[in-house]
C-alpha cells in the first residue's frame, strides 16, 4: 500500500459520500456546501494525478467560482420567496434504475476495454507545456473561450437585471 | 498502484450519480447542481486519460471544460432568478408553459 494507493480510496470515498449528499440531501444551501466538497476532492484526484496546475484552476474557478455563484442566486431566490428553499425529489426508483442502467453500461464497457495503460513517468511539470499549447495550436480556441466568456457575462447581466 | 480503470470507474460512479440527482430533483438549482456533477466526472476522465498516454490535449481540454461549465451555470442561474421573477418558483414541473 503506497501513498498513492491510500490517499486515492481516502479521496474516492470522500468524492463519492459528497456526491451523493448532494443530490439527497433536501436542504439546497447544505446540497451547494457538499458539491464544493466534491469539488475540492476532484481537485485532489487531479493532484493525484500530478496536475497540480489543474488542482489550482479547480479551486479557483469550480470551488471558488460556481460555489459562490450558487449561494448568491439560492440567496436570491431565497429573499424573493421569503422562505428557505426545501427541495424535495421525485421519482426515486425509477431515477435509481436509469443511473444504475447507465453505470452498468459503462462498467461494462470498461471491462471489455483493453486499458491496461502502465502509468507513464511524469515528464516534469506539465504547466508550462499546457501555457505554450493554449497560445500555440489551441490559440484559436484560446481565443473563442475569451469570447463565450464575454458573451455568457453580458447574457447573465441581461436576463438577471432588474426592472429599470 | 492504481490503474487507469480505477479512475474511470470512479468517474462512472460520479457520473451516475449526477444523473440520479438531475432525474430526480424537482428544483431547477438543484438539477444544475446534478448537471455540475456530471461534467466533474467527465474532466476526471479527461486527466486521467491525458496522464496515462502521456498527451497534453487532455489537460487542455480539461481547462476549456472548466471555463465552459463557469460560464455555463452564470447563463443558466440567471435564467432561473429570471423565471422567478416571472413564475415565482423554481420547481421544474411546475415550468411546463410549453407542455402541449
Amino acid at each position: 500500500m503506497t501513498v498513492e494507493t491510500v490517499g486515492f480510496w481516502v479521496v474516492a470515498a470522500v468524492l463519492l459520500a459528497s456526491s451523493l449528499a448532494v443530490v439527497l440531501t433536501p436542504n439546497l444551501f447544505h446540497a451547494v456546501l457538499y458539491l464544493a466538497a466534491a469539488l475540492v476532492a476532484t481537485g485532489v484526484i487531479f493532484l493525484l494525478l500530478d496536475q497540480p496546475f489543474l488542482f489550482a484552476v479547480q479551486l479557483l474557478l469550480y470551488a471558488g467560482g460556481v460555489v459562490t455563484i450558487v449561494v448568491f442566486a439560492i440567496m436570491l431566490t431565497e429573499r424573493l420567496v421569503g422562505e428557505r428553499i426545501r427541495q424535495t425529489s421525485r421519482h426515486l426508483i425509477n431515477g435509481a434504475i436509469v443511473s444504475a442502467a447507465i453505470f452498468a453500461g459503462i462498467a461494462g464497457f470498461l471491462l471489455r476495454a483493453p486499458l491496461a495503460t502502465p502509468r507513464p513517468e511524469q515528464a516534469g511539470d506539465a504547466t508550462a507545456p499546457i501555457g505554450r499549447a493554449l497560445v500555440g495550436p489551441f490559440a484559436v480556441t484560446f481565443e473563442l473561450l475569451g469570447v463565450l466568456l464575454v458573451t455568457a457575462l453580458i447574457g447573465a447581466l441581461y436576463f438577471a437585471r432588474g426592472e429599470e | 498502484m492504481i490503474g487507469l480503470s480505477s479512475y474511470l470507474v470512479l468517474a462512472a460512479l460520479v457520473f451516475s450519480i449526477g444523473l440520479f440527482g438531475v432525474l430526480t430533483r424537482r428544483n431547477a438549482v438543484g438539477i444544475l447542481l446534478g448537471i455540475e456533477l456530471m461534467l466533474n466526472a467527465v474532466n476526471i476522465n479527461l486527466v486521467a486519460f491525458a496522464r496515462f498516454h502521456g498527451d497534453l490535449t487532455g489537460l487542455i481540454f480539461t481547462l476549456f471544460t472548466i471555463s465552459i461549465t463557469v460560464a455555463e451555470v452564470a447563463v443558466g442561474l440567471a435564467i432561473v432568478i429570471a423565471i422567478f421573477r416571472v413564475r415565482r418558483t423554481v420547481e421544474a414541473d411546475r415550468l411546463d408553459l410549453l407542455r402541449g
